[in-house]
């Protein structure tokens, strides 16, 4: 083995430090490893400190205490996981319930809106079509809460605050939804338009080819459009907040743990925030795990399209 | 002075070159706004012909048109009947008739108090309650009604307009298949038509009301608002407000006598929200860019489960990460233990503002990793062995391959996200809550942007107006900076460099 490697060393003057290359790309993996173990670490850390927080109970051993100043807390136990279903404080299964009814509902609605109006943008050429496009350019510039003030109003006329508010926030979710259309629009526009001629010349209608042939082969942009919908109602504290200020039952889980952070609870009820957060982030992350692959696709394709 | 080619600007050093072709930009500025401002004046006179031709064509169909036709110029619809198109006959005149009834029930009483919005808000009347005189509050004009149910009247109003224009065009039409010897559509066909010819517009129905209903009515009332003195103490129903003009831009950009301090907040906030907006963008983007880069780097393991790792953030709600990472860094938080230090983090002004972008990074490195992963592995290979061949550094083939390919692939995105970050209402709100508090600052913070100094004015001050100034002015940066970029980016440029 040694043999062979000196004999080419001897006749190969021109790449003369082959095995210094060898020992570079090592030097650089390693490098490249300690990189990625260093950057995981950062990135966990934080999520990791939440689960031990969410552990951490007060030392007569009930739960809820207050922001912890050490990594591990100094007594473990469950209790702030109990604190969560049997204090009438923090209703959260009802506001696990609220945001969960707001997903499915705006999982469904909004994706429809999105992908009819992301549709008809790819494939059909109308007066105004351009029009619209423009229009909507220029209203996504206007701050999205600047909204709200007066859908509050209506709202409220309409009962869809405070007490009711989930269906006004379904509403307030869906409504703009048409909005959004960039990366459904993208990624139909990818589609051949050789397909829907084909099915045209055979006799289909308009309705038919959307139904029959372009829903079926969009189905990755469709679950990315129905995860990012299903998504957004976990996330949001904006609307959610105003709309469904000062009444607690129909808080969703953002605002709901939000409130256990002001000032008048925080010293009792952190580690009861830190429990609830681990419940929330276990389902969505399990899901997002799961549909990475379409959310990845989504997301890229998005970005270059612009 | 000549225009010099590209190719006789070669001779000159790199520096000599940039100067000459600022030079030909700059003088190139009075040219391109006399550009604009004739397209400008171009685009009203379209719109102006647009109209005149449309008046001109109400007219001659009438002239020619039978009795059909003219009825219907009263009598929506009519036409439609008369020639057995029911379903088009029932909708034109049912819009008609509701129009009438919300006209004269409903529309033109709020309409008629838009110029006021109201005199009177409320008053006390003494009514006799179970046999005691008792002091009631009435309430009588309610501005806000008035401002709101006003536009909806104009918007509703304008759509009928269209509607009548709509049906002297299918009268038109029908006269005109007539003459042909044709027949005129049924509502059968109509209906057909709604799944097949016409199956843009039933799609587009239901998201084109949500939008005008949800997003359209509510911007139009919030300009307006930015015209009235709508504040905590002008709150209807109690008390009215009124329009008071450019009053309080005036205040905004301290050219009127009131509170000096808005101005001077507004000028920090929006210094420091272009601020943020740059450098959360480009740190996120060069920062993301690289570990994307690292994770490709040949030789590397188990790409997927780095990815993952990193794709974990993302799903977490942000709600859940950033806020506890926000009581991290509080003065008797893990950071500080962990370290045996003693920072008050988010009490100083400077350090809340650099770790504001810190854990930003933290935030959108994961999306910038997965964005720019696929966009990496799509440049040509040649490129880079063919720089290899010549004896480029890793840094120049960085510099001279990686680097302009990624900014003219993602030269929109980077706009977008520049955008985003600006309205970057999450990060801020859930880290600091816009803290620490400054004095005499309109309750503004030290890390505030616009769009969480919005949310404040409204939710805690009810100060409507500044919001909605706020909000304009938000608008107006936004819409220059993307005009300014966009004719500036790569991508629509020279479109066909890498392709």
């Amino acid at each position: 083995m040694r043999k062979v490697e000196k004999k080419v060393d001897q006749y190969d003057v021109y790449r003369p430090h082959k095995a210094s290359i060898k020992k570079r790309r090592l030097a650089g993996n390693i490098a490249a490893y300690t990189g990625l173990i260093l950057i995981s670490a950062v990135w966990l850390i934080p999520l990791v400190f939440l689960i031990f927080a969410s552990f951490g109970v007060n030392a007569d051993g009930t739960g809820g205490a207050g922001v912890p100043s050490t990594i591990f807390p100094e007594h473990w136990g469950v209790a702030s996981y109990v604190v969560l279903f049997t204090d009438s404080q923090v209703p959260f299964m009802r506001w696990f319930l609220n945001t969960f009814i707001m997903a499915l509902a705006t999982a469904i609605l909004s994706s429809a809106m999105t992908i009819m109006m992301s549709y008809v943008l790819s494939r059909f050429r109308f007066k105004g079509r351009r029009f619209m496009m423009n229009f909507m350019l220029v209203l996504g510039m206007f701050p999205g809460f600047l909204t709200t003030i007066v859908l509050y109003y209506v709202l409220k006329m309409l009962g869809l605050t405070q007490n009711g508010a989930i269906g006004g926030l379904i509403l307030v979710y869906c409504a703009s939804s048409g909005m959004g259309y960039y990366i459904s629009k993208g990624y139909f526009d990818t589609i051949p338009k050789s397909l829907d001629e084909a099915a045209y010349v055979d006799g289909a209608t308009k309705f038919q080819v959307f139904y029959k042939i372009m829903l079926p082969l969009a189905k990755p942009i469709l679950i990315y459009t129905v995860l990012t919908a299903f998504m957004a109602p976990w996330g949001d504290f904006v609307f959610a907040r105003y709309i469904s200020f000062g009444y607690s039952d129909s808080y969703n889980v953002a605002v709901g743990l939000w409130s256990l952070l002001q000032q008048d609870k925080i010293a009792n009820y952190f580690t009861v925030f830190c429990a609830g957060g681990v419940l929330v982030s276990l389902p969505v992350t399990i899901l997002f795990i799961c549909l990475q692959r379409y959310y990845v696709s989504g997301v890229t394709g998005g970005a270059v399209k612009g | 002075m000549t225009k010099k080619t590209d190719f006789e600007l070669l001779r000159y050093s790199r520096c000599k070159r940039g100067a000459i072709k600022f030079s030909y930009w700059f003088l190139s500025i009075p040219h391109k706004l006399k550009n604009l401002l004739f397209k400008i004046g171009n685009f009203f006179k379209r719109i102006f012909l647009f109209f005149v031709n449309d008046i001109k064509d109400i007219g001659r169909t009438f002239k020619k048109g039978s009795y059909k036709t003219k009825l219907s110029y009263v009598f929506m619809g009519f036409g439609s009947f008369a020639r057995k198109q029911i379903g088009r006959g029932i909708l034109f005149m049912g819009f008609e008739a509701l129009y009438i009834v919300f006209m004269t029930m409903f529309g033109s009483h709020y309409l008629a108090r838009l110029g006021s919005l109201g005199t009177v808000a409320h008053e006390y009347v003494r009514v006799l309650v179970n046999g005691v005189w008792v002091q009631q509050i009435v309430y009588h004009d309610n501005s806000f009604k008035i401002l709101l149910y006003s536009i909806i009247t104009i918007i509703v109003s304008i759509a009928f307009i269209y509607t009548w224009r709509l049906n002297i065009k299918q009268n038109k039409i029908c006269e005109e298949i007539e003459a042909s010897g044709k027949k005129v559509k049924s509502t059968k066909d109509d209906l057909r038509s709604l799944v097949d010819n016409d199956f843009h517009k039933t799609l587009l129905a239901l998201p084109t009301v949500g939008i005008l209903l949800f997003t359209v009515l509510p911007i139009v009332f919030m300009i307006l608002i930015a015209f009235t003195n709508y504040d905590m103490n002008n709150t209807p129903p109690y008390n009215l407000f009124h329009w008071i003009g450019l009053d309080n831009f005036n205040q905004l950009f301290g050219w009127s006598s009131g509170s000096k301090y808005f101005s001077a907040a507004f000028g920090e906030i929006l210094a420091w929200t272009l601020v943020w907006a740059v450098l959360a963008t480009f740190t996120n983007y060069f920062l993301g860019m690289a570990v994307a880069m690292l994770i490709n780097k040949k030789g590397i393991k188990i790409k997927k489960m780095w990815r993952t790792i990193l794709i974990i953030t993302i799903a977490v709600p942000q709600f859940v990460s950033l806020l506890f990472v926000s009581k991290m860094f509080t003065a008797n938080g893990i950071i500080n233990t962990i370290f045996h230090t003693n920072i008050d983090f988010w009490n100083n002004r400077w350090i809340a503002r650099s770790l504001v972008i810190v854990i930003n990074i933290w935030i959108g490195i994961p999306y910038l990793m997965l964005i720019t992963t696929g966009i990496l592995m799509n440049i040509p290979s040649d490129l880079y062995e063919s720089a290899k061949i010549d004896g480029a550094s890793p840094w120049k083939q960085y510099a001279k391959i990686t680097l302009p390919y990624m900014l003219f692939v993602t030269g929109p995105y980077l706009l977008t996200s520049f955008i985003a970050n600006m309205n970057n209402f999450n990060v801020i709100y859930l880290l600091t809550g816009g803290g620490p508090k400054v004095t005499n600052s309109f309750n503004s913070g030290g890390t505030d942007l616009l769009i969480t100094w919005l949310f404040k004015l409204t939710v805690d001050n009810h100060n409507y107006k500044f919001a909605a100034v706020i909000g304009i002015m938000v608008f107006l940066v936004v819409a220059v900076i993307s005009l300014i970029v966009y004719n500036l980016l790569p991508s629509t440029r020279n479109e066909e460099e890498f392709q």
